[in-house]
């Protein structure tokens, strides 16, 4: 008798998703991805250049749609995943809209959120017209145009690092890793873009933890001359010319700061994303102290669910940058493929 | 003749400006940790400097007096304790919810029962 063909549910349908249903359709296994959005890429559609090298996002975009063009894949959009429980030796998900998918095994690569900066008030996003998320200034750079609220073109730029990320006040005590070097490889951009502009980095620890990000840095101060002070600004207001004015410390130089900027770009970091935790919360899987999705072991199962049958990929266990989510992808492959070959 | 002139052609022997962490005085470090474990959390972002109302007009610095507790560098600390108005802004700001305003209530307590010696 001919065994019958595998099918796993992905969840999520960001590059963490992408790439598990590319992988298991590639093997043979029959794969239902399910994305809330309209299409299927997640963050990166929003996305104009990667670190570290500023090649254009859309080249990675390209292959992880290359990847999901498979016969074995099946994208389910405008569509979540609410809950998963199991069925016997299947696994059935309930999808948003009321209806259910079952398979052999699950996916979860439910991703992150950019955390929302209207809760640092103080930073006043929102409020004043020329404070601006990573994202949206991203936004700009795909339009081509970096301009304050009146199109006017701004002389003075400051990024502000560890907006949402390692601050008790709104309960994120983790590092969102990427913001840094988004941070510099926007400022080398807007300097690229604006060269008569001056632009400030404001941050705590530089976190250049992956390969060539440290050599961005530097480049940033040796070729676009960026400027960098060490200090969280405690707070924005705006003067009487318009222009916003932070405080800071300079902490290096161990006396309070003042400045006036054209805009404020606040480094947004990473949260557990809402379906996600709703995914978590339905199907009784467990979340850490960040709140995303904790693992079976920290070290060698950080794929694994500690349920049968569901498995973890990507941004919903911890944030990463793409090249760890790729490959964090594939590993989620390889145990979910273990597991069905076992049963 | 001053100090200095008389040893214009001679050496003359300065203090180390090294913290030397050995002979530093942990005693008020202690009191303070103690007192007010939140003292350990600072990772000296200086957002309690930016938001103080004092440190814009006279020297009054407490990410900077939080490292000077840490090494035993308390004798700069004893006129710029005083200067904190207790305000609690920088309580407002910090990242990491260290009590700020006590750590300077406790820290000028310490001082002064270490002038007491009763430390």
């Amino acid at each position: 008798m001919k065994e019958k063909r595998k099918h796993v549910i992905v969840a999520g349908g960001g590059v963490a998703g992408m790439e598990a249903a590319g992988s298991l359709a590639e093997m043979g296994i029959r794969v239902t991805l399910v994305e809330k959005g309209e299409d299927p890429g997640g963050h990166l559609l929003q996305w104009h250049a990667l670190f570290p090298g500023r090649r254009p996002a859309e080249e990675v975009r390209k292959y992880l749609r290359k990847r999901i063009a498979h016969e074995n894949i099946n994208v389910i959009t405008r569509t979540t995943v609410e809950k998963i429980r199991h069925h016997g030796h299947e696994v059935i998900a309930d999808l948003s809209g009321g209806k259910q998918e079952r398979a052999d095994a699950v996916i979860v690569a439910t991703g992150f959120d950019l955390f929302d900066a209207h809760r640092k008030e103080e930073y006043g996003y929102g409020i004043y017209d020329n404070v601006i998320t990573s994202a949206d200034l991203e936004d700009m750079f795909n339009r081509k145009k970096v301009a304050r609220a009146d199109g006017s073109p701004p002389s003075r730029i400051g990024f502000i690092h560890c907006v949402g990320s390692r601050d008790e006040k709104v309960n994120n005590n983790h590092c969102s890793k990427v913001c840094c070097v988004t941070a510099v490889k926007q400022a080398i951009e807007v300097r690229k873009l604006l060269p008569e502009s001056e632009v400030f980095c404001f941050y705590m620890d530089m976190r250049m933890f992956g390969p060539y990000y440290e050599e961005l840095y530097r480049e940033s101060q040796e070729v676009h001359n960026v400027n960098y002070i060490r200090g969280k600004v405690s707070e924005a207001s705006v003067n009487i010319n318009n222009r916003l004015v932070i405080k800071v410390e300079d902490t290096l130089a161990g006396r309070p700061l003042k400045m006036e900027l054209d805009l404020m770009v606040l480094m947004v970091g990473m949260e557990m994303s809402k379906p996600g935790t709703r995914l978590a919360e339905a199907s009784g899987l467990n979340t850490g102290i960040n709140r995303f999705l904790e693992s079976a072991d920290h070290h060698y199962g950080s794929n694994l669910s500690g349920v049968a049958g569901i498995f973890y990929a990507g941004t919903c266990t911890a944030p990463m940058n793409i090249t760890d989510t790729i490959s964090h992808s594939r590993a989620a492959v390889e145990e979910t493929v273990r597991y069905l070959g076992g049963r | 003749m001053s100090e200095q002139k008389a040893n214009r052609f001679g050496f003359a022997i300065n203090r180390s400006r090294a913290i030397n962490y050995d002979t530093s005085d942990r005693k008020v470090r202690e009191y303070v940790t103690l007192r007010e474990p939140s003292f350990r959390l600072c990772f000296a972002c200086g957002g309690c400097t930016a938001a103080c109302t004092t440190g814009q007009h006279a020297s009054f610095n407490l990410r900077r007096m939080n490292t000077y507790i840490r090494r035993g560098e308390i004798d700069n600390l004893r006129e710029e304790v005083t200067r904190c108005m207790l305000c609690g802004k920088c309580l407002l700001v910090c990242p990491r919810g260290v009590n700020t305003r006590n750590v300077v209530a406790v820290t000028a307590e310490a001082l002064r029962k270490l002038d007491r010696n009763e430390l």
